[in-house]
């Protein structure tokens, strides 16, 4: 992966497959302990005890292939820097990951697109919802796709108007690009 | 929370509503964009956004667009399929901004698969 906003995809890909209806994403930088930290928590279908002792195991996975590598991944870009990934999850409880990165070390990928990481999960599953919050400072930017869906009233928020609208709010608004 | 403006929200509504009573009703296209862990480090995200990109340029509202799982294929990523009605799927494999422009003006806009991008014709499960 690239950057984090890559991982970030990944991981919400895996909470829509888990048939997750809402997706919360958090990016906090911390200052005083020179972190950045991700979070990404879904009401999905959840892991048994089993399933998540495996979990950074490359080539174990629940799908019919023979490697599971995203998370393996996020764990060694994590760790790359000092970081560390937690993975909470259980049957019908959702899944809570995050990761911490040492935001000054010299091996930190770069943050990248979140703008394009949101766009991509409201295009592509547009029924699901999404919030949005970055954290630094006293700075706060949250996006809730409910309260979009709420003033759109019955305009499909995948309709290409409203995606360029959002695109155009992103752009603006997400100052993570780093 | 970030808003869009009221003037935003105003302007595509009224557009939206207009175009409906256009709309035959369905979608005439479908285009799933691979988006396993394999399809995101080789840049599926960026062949997403330029079929938002050519989706919006193209002003066509009945094409649907969205993402899937690992389609068992990691070395031929970053890959898409093309459906339209009454027709099989078409799997585009190795892609980039430009192969899937083209794509999208040849296959989903002129109703004619680009043979040489393309992997095979016909349905398979994915994951």
């Amino acid at each position: 992966m690239e950057d984090i906003s890559l991982h970030i995809l990944d991981i919400a890909e895996n909470s829509i497959r888990a048939d997750a209806k809402t997706v919360e994403i958090t990016i906090t930088r911390d200052f005083e302990q020179d972190l950045l930290r991700i979070e990404v928590i879904d009401d999905g279908r959840g892991m048994d005890a089993a399933t998540l002792a495996r979990v950074r195991d490359p080539f174990f996975t629940t799908k019919h292939k023979k490697t599971g590598l995203g998370i393996p991944f996020l764990f060694q870009a994590a760790e790359l820097t000092g970081g560390q990934v937690t993975v909470d999850s259980g049957p019908g409880k959702g899944t809570r990951v995050t990761a911490t990165f040492h935001w000054g070390h010299v091996d930190r990928p770069p943050i990248g697109s979140m703008a394009e990481t949101i766009l991509t999960l409201i295009a592509g599953h547009p029924d699901r919802e999404y919030i949005y919050e970055e954290r630094e400072g006293n700075r706060v930017f949250r996006l809730d796709t409910r309260e979009i869906k709420n003033d759109l009233e019955n305009v499909p928020i995948n309709t290409p108007e409203v995606l360029a609208a959002i695109r155009k709010m992103l752009k603006e608004q997400i100052k993570f690009e780093m | 929370m970030a808003k869009l403006t009221i003037a935003d929200l105003k302007k595509i509504k009224e557009e939206y509503h207009a175009n409906q009573a256009l709309r035959e009703g369905g979608f005439r296209v479908k285009i799933t964009v691979h988006m396993g862990t394999c399809g995101i480090a080789a840049g599926a995200r960026t062949i997403m956004n330029t079929v938002m990109e050519e989706l919006a340029k193209s002003d066509k509202k009945d094409i649907a667009i969205t993402t899937s799982g690992c389609a068992g294929l990691c070395s031929q990523e970053p890959m898409a399929t093309i459906e339209l009605a009454g027709e099989p799927p078409v799997k585009y494999i190795a892609l980039t901004e430009e192969k899937m422009r083209k794509i999208f003006t040849e296959h989903v806009m002129g109703g004619k698969p680009v043979k040489e991008f393309a992997l095979v014709q016909g349905h398979e499960t994915t994951y």
